[in-house]
């Protein structure tokens, strides 16, 4: 069977209030991928669009924005995994692509938050738990992953100031980041001494609502070759679900839905945590970073947060993770997010990063979670 | 009656599960079990997945759980900005049942302990709506 390779990435900038409408938004991600390539939008067989749609004010997004690219007359049509919704639209693509029926595919997340209060924005994110069982006493995102976070603590003695050390290193990074909404380092007094907003997580263990697009254009084998100098090529691909439920979660110190698409990914590349050079893991909060540590199997259970005592997961360390900053610094547009992680790990394996590149890097590894764990997708990549 | 008064925002009222809120007008919160195959669950299902039948009885959840986890929301969604602080937690009640709810007011936050025991009851909630709540046992 044909291989299939990544080979153009883009983002915009991501912002909390882009000020463009969403089309010119994901113009701005879609320029950047096609940038280099030798092909036009006429190449393109089909589009695949991602974004979490109780937030899109336009309905049935994907023929608004196939018009905007000039992608019409070829197939387009919408992928939803909420968060992970473009790392869902990624395996899509693959699969159309390994099928046979499509040659070159581009998959475009995006999310213009700024359309909602941000209160507005917690209430849809209420409802991304269970509405008639959960919603009603007032669940949140950061409330879920607050729970996981004191279970995590109480298990393993996990402590806040650990927590805040994943935002220190991803403020870091974030800084030199041209693309993120968040370019200031963070001490961890500025973290540790930020307001409470549902315990034990503060205001800056907390990723932010933002505008923003990204494009991930993917191409079979012999295609890709010819299109690109250097096409980077999907090596694994894991995808499972957890319960809608807290309820129904068999342990809140680690993601099932993340351990079990790390399984599956890995078992299709033939390799193991060791192999990985350079990773993006979903840090919506700097709990979901150390957990995702663990399920990954940088760490064992329990021990993530040694990664960040030792700065492990720095650049030059031993497993450098969210060196561009991540959701923490980036900002999370929930359907654009999947994509800037694969856009990062493309340009690291590419040597192109502009933030701080990781030496030799040849294995990357993309996490991208969507809700409290319901649904989790590990993307494996190789130069 | 569905469950439009359940909670402090309601999304949805219509499901067969409806009976949950006239148990909780009773004084009771409820789960349900396959009669077919014995497998139980809360949320409550009206609907066996494993057995492809809809043959349920529902039971009481009595005695006493134990805490789980717990958060101190200080930032409500829309609709619950009155409520914060409030305090999410999930209690385990024994064979596979775990329940997500609030912690009752009258518990204090330095009181909390992951592990504590817990009983859940239903709470009247202002403008005649209903919930439950985990309370001290």
């Amino acid at each position: 069977m044909e291989e299939v390779a990544v080979v153009g990435v883009g983002q915009s900038v991501f912002s909390r209030k882009c000020g463009v409408s969403i089309r010119e938004l994901c113009f701005e991600a879609f320029k950047e991928a096609m940038e280099g390539l030798d092909i036009t939008g006429n190449d393109i067989d089909a589009s695949i669009i991602c974004s979490a749609p109780e937030y899109d004010k336009q309905r049935s997004p994907a023929g608004l924005i196939s018009e905007y690219l000039q992608l019409t007359p070829k197939p387009s049509f919408y992928v939803e995994s909420v968060c992970s919704s473009s790392s869902t639209g990624l395996r899509v693509a693959w699969s159309l692509i390994k099928a046979g029926l499509h040659r070159i595919i581009a998959v475009i997340g995006f999310q213009k938050m700024s359309e909602l209060t941000s209160r507005e924005a917690a209430e849809r994110m209420g409802r991304g738990g269970d509405i008639i069982w959960e919603s009603p006493f007032g669940i949140t995102m950061p409330a879920g992953y607050a729970m996981y976070a004191r279970a995590h603590m109480a298990k393993y003695g996990t402590t806040e100031e650990q927590l805040a050390k994943v935002r220190v290193k991803n403020s870091h990074y974030g800084a030199t980041n041209p693309k993120a909404t968040y370019r200031k380092e963070l001490s961890l007094d500025d973290i540790l001494n930020s307001e409470v907003i549902t315990s034990p997580l503060k205001k800056f263990d907390c990723c932010a609502n933002a505008d923003g697009s990204s494009c991930v254009i993917v191409a079979r084998g012999d295609v890709a070759r010819g299109i690109t100098q250097i096409p980077i090529w999907i090596m694994g691909l894991g995808a499972a679900t957890d319960t809608m439920t807290m309820s129904g979660r068999e342990s809140l110190t680690g993601l099932r839905c993340a351990q079990e698409a790390a399984k599956q990914a890995y078992g299709m590349a033939g390799i193991g945590p060791q192999d990985i050079d350079v990773a993006e893991v979903h840090d919506c909060f700097t709990i979901s970073e150390v957990l995702a540590y663990e399920d990954l199997g940088f760490a064992k259970p329990g021990e993530g947060v040694r990664l960040i005592e030792e700065k492990q997961t720095y650049a030059d360390g031993k497993m450098p993770v969210n060196v561009d900053g991540g959701l923490l610094s980036k900002g999370h547009p929930i359907g654009a997010t999947g994509g800037s992680q694969i856009r990062t790990v493309v340009r690291q394996l590419r040597e192109q990063a502009t933030e701080a590149q990781v030496k030799g890097a040849e294995i990357g590894l993309v996490h991208n979670i969507g809700g409290i764990g319901q649904y989790g997708n590990v993307t494996i990549l190789r130069r | 009656m569905g469950f439009e008064n359940f909670g402090t925002v309601s999304f949805t009222a219509e499901a067969k599960a409806a009976d949950f809120i006239a148990y909780l007008e009773a004084g009771k919160v409820m789960a349900t079990r396959c009669r077919q195959c014995g497998a139980s669950y809360f949320p409550p299902k009206m609907d066996c997945p494993r057995c492809l039948l809809s043959d349920m009885e529902w039971f009481e959840i009595k005695g006493n759980g134990k805490l789980s986890s717990y958060t101190v929301v200080n930032y409500g969604p829309a609709g619950f900005e009155a409520d914060a602080p409030y305090i999410l937690a999930l209690g385990e009640f024994g064979d596979g049942i775990q329940i997500f709810g609030r912690l009752s007011r009258d518990i204090e936050e330095k009181d909390i302990e992951l592990g504590m025991s817990l009983m859940v009851s239903p709470v009247k909630l202002p403008d005649d709506r209903i919930a439950y709540e985990f309370r001290r046992t």
